[in-house]
């Protein structure tokens, strides 16, 4: 199976929990990417966010 | 209710709410010390004083920021700082993008637009950014639009005059005393050579901070004191939202009861001056500090996100100022 990040920590999901970094993005962007770990270039505006992997593409919130 | 704070409460009755003078440090420090069950007392009393001195208005701001990350200073609860191991990374705003935000912010009725930058000062490549950006929302947006780039230079206040910029935040962030704890690239100091340049420019000086740094009462209550010393037009109340990866990073989030008695103090230390929600509510006070906070002293906020970090949606928070019956400073007002 591929091994998954976690998008606020950028720890394997499958290891520990992460029930913390799922309560803090309620009011955070992502910061890792889920398939490759990198760290993403966020922007966050008013009335979203874009984040982006270099491998991976971009993820929006709008 | 206690005796010590009957008298702190009374005496800022008089000085405060009938002669708009603010609290001296001793009393800022005595309302940051009452206990529990005078919270809702002071609370109460600042929002008269803010009623009386500042009226029912409540002034609507958005934020962006133009570039984040990869600042050089070493801010401790900053997650933009380059020196730690955070996960912001660095990235430039391209001016459609800001253009745009412009317009999404004034479209919820805000009057403030800040443009932020995480940099020691502005640099020739920023300030051109500035120049394009402010031209190109000015062309397209109705919004007062006030900027936040670090220490400036007396030719760089000069020309954001230029540009139009109405208002200038300059964060001191916390006490003259506590300050070399929290930050060691650049001095208190110089952070009030910059503010006393965009005092005298005739700009409009906004300067807060942070609260919940670990800094203790007195040196919270030495704070206010200096702020009221500067008397800035505005003062953004932070709490802290401790960041991963940054010195203050494994800081606790602060006591809700502590954050309610710091606005009630910051009000009756600043009766006059706009005393605005920013970033760290949502996660000190939940939900219903937003309506405590407007109840106790605050009149302005800022809606949706922030720099790094989300905020409520703007339609809760204008739904409540609806619902509080507290009008939305129109643009008109502030021009
Ligand atoms: S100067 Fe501003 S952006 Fe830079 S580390 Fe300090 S608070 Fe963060
Ligand atoms: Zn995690
Ligand atoms: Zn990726």
């Amino acid at each position: 199976m591929e091994t998954t990040y976690c998008d606020r920590c950028g720890e394997p999901t499958g290891t520990g929990t992460h029930d913390s970094c799922r309560a803090a993005r309620q009011l955070e962007p992502p910061r890792f990417c889920t398939h490759c770990r990198r760290r993403m270039k966020v922007q966050v505006v008013p009335t979203g966010w874009t984040a982006t992997c270099a491998e991976h593409g971009t993820l929006a919130a709008h | 209710m206690s005796t010590s704070s009957v008298s702190v409460l009374d005496r800022a009755r008089t000085r405060v709410l009938a002669e708009g003078q603010g609290l001296e440090e001793a009393d800022i420090l005595e309302v940051l010390r009452l206990p529990d069950e005078d919270i809702p007392a002071a609370l109460q009393l600042a929002h008269e004083v803010r009623m009386r001195w500042c009226g029912p208005e409540v002034e609507v701001e958005g934020i962006v920021s133009l570039k984040t990350g990869g600042c050089p200073e070493d801010c401790h609860f900053c997650s933009q700082s380059g020196l730690f191991s955070s996960p912001v990374r660095s990235v430039w705003l391209d001016i459609p993008s800001l253009v745009k935000a412009a317009q999404q912010t004034a479209a919820t009725g805000a009057s403030e637009f800040c443009i932020v930058a995480a940099v020691r000062g502005p640099d020739a490549k920023l300030m051109q950014q500035m120049r394009d950006g402010v031209k190109a929302i000015k062309e397209a947006v109705d919004i007062n639009v006030a900027a936040s780039l670090g220490m400036l230079s007396q030719e760089q206040v000069d020309d954001l005059v230029d540009m139009g910029i109405h208002r200038y935040n300059h964060n001191l962030e916390t006490c003259r005393s506590y300050f070399p704890n929290v930050v060691t690239t650049h001095s208190w100091e110089e952070r009030w050579g910059t503010l006393k340049m965009v005092r005298d420019s005739g700009m409009e000086v906004c300067c807060g901070g942070i609260i919940g740094l670990g800094e203790t009462l007195e040196q919270r209550a030495e704070f206010a004191a200096q702020l009221a010393e500067l008397q800035p037009d505005e003062v953004p109340l932070n709490f802290l939202n401790p960041r991963p990866g940054t010195p203050l990073g494994d800081q606790p989030v602060m006591d809700p009861k502590d954050a309610l008695r710091a606005i009630a103090a910051f009000r009756l230390a600043l009766p006059r001056t706009i005393l605005r929600y920013a970033g760290g509510r949502e996660i000190t006070l939940g939900d219903l500090g937003t309506r405590e906070g407007l109840l106790g002293g605050i009149n302005a906020v800022i809606v949706g996100n922030y720099l790094t970090t989300l905020g409520r949606p703007a339609t809760s928070d204008l739904d409540l100022l609806a619902e509080l019956k507290m009008p939305v400073k129109a643009l008109s007002a502030t021009l």
